[in-house]
């Protein structure tokens, strides 16, 4: 029973990361119906920004934990989305027009482009952070205990204000609205004067920030990374974003809850191994099962 | 479009200041901090470089496209150069007398070239026909298919795996694991291939992941990370070993002293008569009703469907063909290395083999031949440079897909000339 609450804790908070990066994927594909392939390696970046932001912070002679956060967060959001807009400019806009296929290889090797350049320069070793919150709240559950460290519960509460501001933005600012427009006809909304180009590259700039802010909340929790772990993560974090429906907002948060969850449940209770196995089976099932997803509209292919 | 003439520089200077500036966001803390453990040094000069470069390339190219050659060239790219190169009706291919050319040099290889070299070719023959199977999927028939590395993992495991629990040698596996290959391609791809393109491309990088994973970690059936050693090809039961426990070796047999090149100059004999066989088969499947098939379901699914095309069979033949080629190239290669792990089935090669196809040309079967050599026999050569690889394959990834689309070889087909005497 303590292993299932346990796991169950774990999972909430590894979803609510996915759910973060999933959001990039799912608001990308949106408006313009491409898989951001590189989506998963801004992550990675960000993961880097983290480390070398509280190196600076902590040289600086910076000692409080919530400055150095805060610090660390305003600049790695920062930082990676630069690092979207500029994605964006120079391998997906070039190719607006071009087909499906040419993007998406973009793509891929754009994703490429950012693994070798971090490896090149920061090296292949794993790189890590020192551990900056410690402590937990421990509840008795019959024979052993529940855990909850207070950096779990940190990243619980970032990304529930992240989701929340960005539900805001969408929803309710004008930004929001020229989202949704384009999202809705790309060339209609262009009609009725919304710069669409700039609405695009706002949303990279958004999906890329969303990441930023999970690759913080993941780097102080897990502590190490290298230049590969935007692939796996950016799988799952796909994987969330069609589990909730590709193109919906509240599906990649959805979407992310769910694959968390039932992943840590299946890594505590069946095998740790092939929990990798397990996500990637998900996906392959949920595309072939019901490609819409559980909150996504049907793909209704026009002439 | 004829009014630019004469370079604004303002512009231009303005274009470099934003792009160098950018740089310095993007590379400043990337490239200026190298961390090591929890301590860090800076490294201002890298930055330095790296924005000085952004910035004057931005300035030249900023300038570039404001000439009157620029402005024609980006014209020239906003529509894009799609389609064939048309021949004339009664053009004849002078691929007549390159052919057997290309064959007669190829078989001399063998004997003339040291065993470096022979290792060499043969490793670029492998990726030969990896990229000849993939570009029957994505070249041909439009499925981008990222877990092609799978096939290949089938095919390399199937020739261990085979002949550990089976016995079976080099010859008996080749045409199963072609087979192997293509029925796991059947499996994943028949409920795949009715849903969109994009999905594809996911599910197949799913099951190509799930493939290298279970290789890790099913210890007890293919020995996981440590890997596991493959069978070395047989010339009618004569094995090419310094001694055999049964029977006859090569060398005894005709009484030639040992030379460990031996078995690399017959592989690369039989390597180079399949690959001769699958451009023979591709080339003429290409022509037949199925080929055309292939190219007309992906330059528009809708009109195909419309006019009574079997989507989801004409696709299928397509995957499954591409699957058992990887399947064989996979043969080659557990036979070539003599032994196999899973960290040889990564990703990366999937997209090296996509590159591979990309820079030859989707759907050319040439440029897919020189692609595959250029790819993978350049890097052995400038081996000081190998880190640089993979960040090579990514720019021209994206720089083909903006400058040439259709790679750098591209599809020529022979023109279509009226029979005299037809109404007009």
């Amino acid at each position: 029973m303590d292993i299932v609450l346990q796991q169950l804790v774990n999972g909430l908070t590894l979803g609510s990361v996915y759910g973060l990066i999933a959001i990039g994927y799912t608001m990308v594909y949106g408006i313009i119906g491409m898989i951001n392939f590189a989506h998963g390696d801004v992550y990675m970046v960000s993961a880097y920004i983290t480390a070398i932001a509280i190196a600076l912070l902590t040289f600086f002679g910076i000692e409080s934990f919530p400055i150095i956060i805060i610090g660390t967060l305003f600049l790695t959001v920062a930082v990676t989305g630069a690092y979207g807009w500029v994605i964006e400019r120079v391998a997906y806009r070039p190719l607006r027009n071009s087909s499906r296929l040419s993007v998406l290889i973009s793509a891929i090797g754009m994703s490429l482009i950012l693994q070798n350049y971090v490896q090149l320069s920061q090296g292949a070793n794993q790189q890590g952070v020192p551990t900056l919150l410690t402590g937990a709240i421990r509840f008795s559950v019959g024979d052993g205990f529940v855990q909850i460290t207070y950096m779990k519960l940190l990243i619980l509460l970032i990304s529930l204000l992240g989701m929340g501001v960005l539900t805001y933005v969408i929803q309710k600012t004008k930004l929001g609205r020229m989202c949704r427009a384009t999202q809705q006809d790309r060339k209609m909304a262009s009609i009725l004067g919304i710069d669409t180009d700039k609405v695009i590259s706002t949303v990279f700039v958004i999906g890329a920030m969303m990441a930023a802010l999970a690759g913080v909340l993941i780097t102080l929790d897990y502590g190490a990374f290298d230049f590969y772990v935007g692939f796996i993560i950016g799988i799952k974090a796909f994987t969330a974003a069609v589990l909730g429906g590709i193109g919906s907002l509240p599906g990649a948060m959805l979407g992310g809850l769910i694959l968390g969850l039932s992943e840590a449940l299946f890594a505590g209770l069946i095998s740790s191994d092939y929990k990798d196995v397990f996500s990637f089976s998900l996906l392959v099932l949920i595309l072939i099962i019901r490609p819409s997803g559980l909150l996504g509209k049907p793909e209704v292919e026009k002439v | 479009m004829s009014q630019a003439v004469g370079i604004n520089f303002k512009k231009s200077s303005i274009d470099a200041l934003i792009a160098g500036f950018l740089a310095l966001i993007l590379f400043g803390p990337i490239v200026g901090v190298l961390l090591d453990g929890y301590k860090f040094d800076f490294e201002f000069d890298r930055v330095a470089w790296i924005v000085a470069i952004v910035a004057v390339g931005r300035f030249a190219v900023s300038s570039f496209f404001q000439t009157e050659k620029g402005v024609a060239m980006a014209f020239r790219y906003a529509n894009n150069n799609e389609g064939a190169t048309v021949l004339a009706p009664n053009h004849k291919s002078k691929m007549v007398w390159i052919i057997p050319l290309v064959i007669a040099v190829g078989l001399l290889i063998p004997f003339v070239a040291s065993k470096y070299v022979l290792t060499v070719v043969i490793l670029g023959l492998i990726y030969v026909l990896l990229g000849l199977g993939l570009n029957i999927v994505v070249g041909l028939a439009g499925l981008l298919d990222l877990g092609f590395v799978g096939f290949y993992a089938i095919g390399a495991y199937g020739l261990a795996l085979g002949y550990e629990n089976l016995g079976l040698g080099f010859w008996s596996m080749l045409p199963i694991a072609a087979i192997l290959a293509a029925v796991a391609g059947a499996i994943l791809g028949f409920p795949v291939l009715r849903m969109h393109g994009d999905y594809l491309a996911i599910v197949t990088l799913g099951f190509g992941e799930i493939i290298r994973l279970v290789l890790t970690n099913w210890a007890s059936f293919t020995h996981g990370p440590n890997g596991i050693s493959a069978p070395l090809p047989t010339l009618f039961g004569l094995e090419f070993k310094r001694r055999s426990r049964d029977g006859e070796t090569f060398h005894e047999f005709f009484n030639l002293p040992y030379d460990s090149a031996y078995k690399y100059m017959f592989i690369y004999i039989v390597l180079f008569a399949v690959v001769w066989a699958v451009l023979f088969i591709k080339h003429r499947l290409v022509k037949m009703p199925i080929g055309r098939a292939w190219e007309a379901l992906r330059e528009d699914e809708i009109a195909c469907r419309s006019l009574g095309l079997n989507h989801v069979l004409v696709k299928l033949s397509a995957f499954m063909l591409g699957a058992s080629t990887g399947g064989l190239a996979g043969v080659f290669f557990a036979t070539y290395q003599g032994f196999i792990n899973p960290s040889s089935f990564t990703f990366f090669e999937s997209a090296l083999i996509l590159a591979i196809v990309v820079l030859g040309g989707m759907g050319s079967t040439l440029g897919v031949v020189i692609a595959a050599f250029f790819l993978t026999v350049l890097p052995e050569m400038l081996r000081e440079f190998a880190e640089y690889r993979v960040l090579m394959f990514g720019i021209l990834m994206v720089v083909m897909m903006i400058w040439k689309p259709r790679g750098i070889v591209r599809v020529t087909r022979t023109g279509f000339a009226p029979r005299k005497g037809a109404v007009k």
